[in-house]
């Protein structure tokens, strides 16, 4: 059941996604900014938690998880600490995902070469 | 703000294009997105079963397909995934990995600073930086209305 459900919400929001790529003229690149832009946006307004306990991976691995983890950090974070949690709340809740794939990057950089 | 040239060159694109399948396009990102995602919620049933709690599971599950992702780009594997599922393929965090680890390969020719360094974040950093920006304006307006924390 829960597998149902992540590959349904996660497909909608790839569909959702596809079409706004496909309906303008915009690049991959943009599609991505504007959905992890949203997805901080549906966060502030509530509404990106229920998604996730809906649709488990199928809300948490697309990039709109991105800008609901940075609003959620911050949210957090200024609870705890005051204002100044606007500004560290969001990279401390983000910290392992970028340093994952920057160091990942590195090293894939350093072993695998580019193909055709 | 583009040249005469450059919309020229976008026209010329745009009639040597065939016209996209809108539908098929669609269903191919929702397959292929869902089926990434079906990946990720092995993952988050594995770290809920550690007894992380949902939060800090979401985190490693993120983490865990970013490494996936970085390791199918290296081998050359993502790209084709790409090419199959469009937005199916970047808008899940492994195509985010993908932007990230495909650039710092290609311009590793350009040297590890300028090439590896910089170029990794032609598309996540634009990601990052509008991210970061709209996700502190969220806050600052939770925070206003006396909803954060």
């Amino acid at each position: 059941m829960d597998f149902a459900l992540a590959f349904l919400v996660g497909g909608a929001l790839c569909l959702a996604a596809q079409l706004v790529l496909d309906l303008t003229r915009v690049t991959p690149a943009h599609v991505m900014v504007l959905f992890v832009s949203l997805g901080a946006v549906a966060s502030g307004a509530g509404l990106y938690e229920p998604l996730v306990k809906l649709g488990g991976a199928g809300a948490i691995v697309p990039l709109p998880a991105f800008g609901h983890a940075l609003v959620d950090g911050i949210v957090r974070e200024v609870g705890r600490t005051g204002p100044l949690g606007l500004l560290t709340g969001g990279f401390d809740a983000v910290a392992l995902g970028l340093t994952v794939a920057v160091v990942s990057a590195l090293l894939a950089a350093a072993i695998f070469n580019p193909r055709g | 703000m583009e040249g005469a040239e450059a919309r020229a060159t976008r026209e010329l694109i745009r009639r040597a294009t065939p016209q996209r399948p809108v539908v098929f396009n669609g269903l191919r990102a929702f397959l292929v997105g869902g089926v990434i995602c079906g990946v990720g919620q092995i993952f988050l049933r594995l770290y809920r079963g550690q007894g992380l709690p949902l939060r800090e599971a979401a985190t490693a599950t993120s983490g865990t397909m970013i490494l996936i992702g970085a390791l199918l780009t290296g081998l050359g594997v993502y790209d084709r995934i790409g090419r199959q599922g469009g937005m199916g393929a970047f808008l899940p965090i492994t195509g985010f990995a993908n932007a990230i680890v495909s650039p710092a390969m290609e311009f590793k020719r350009e040297g590890f600073i300028l090439g590896v360094g910089a170029r990794m974040f032609t598309v996540a950093g634009p990601v990052i930086v509008y991210a970061t920006a709209v996700s502190v304006a969220v806050g600052a307006i939770l925070w206003l209305l006396g909803r954060a924390g």
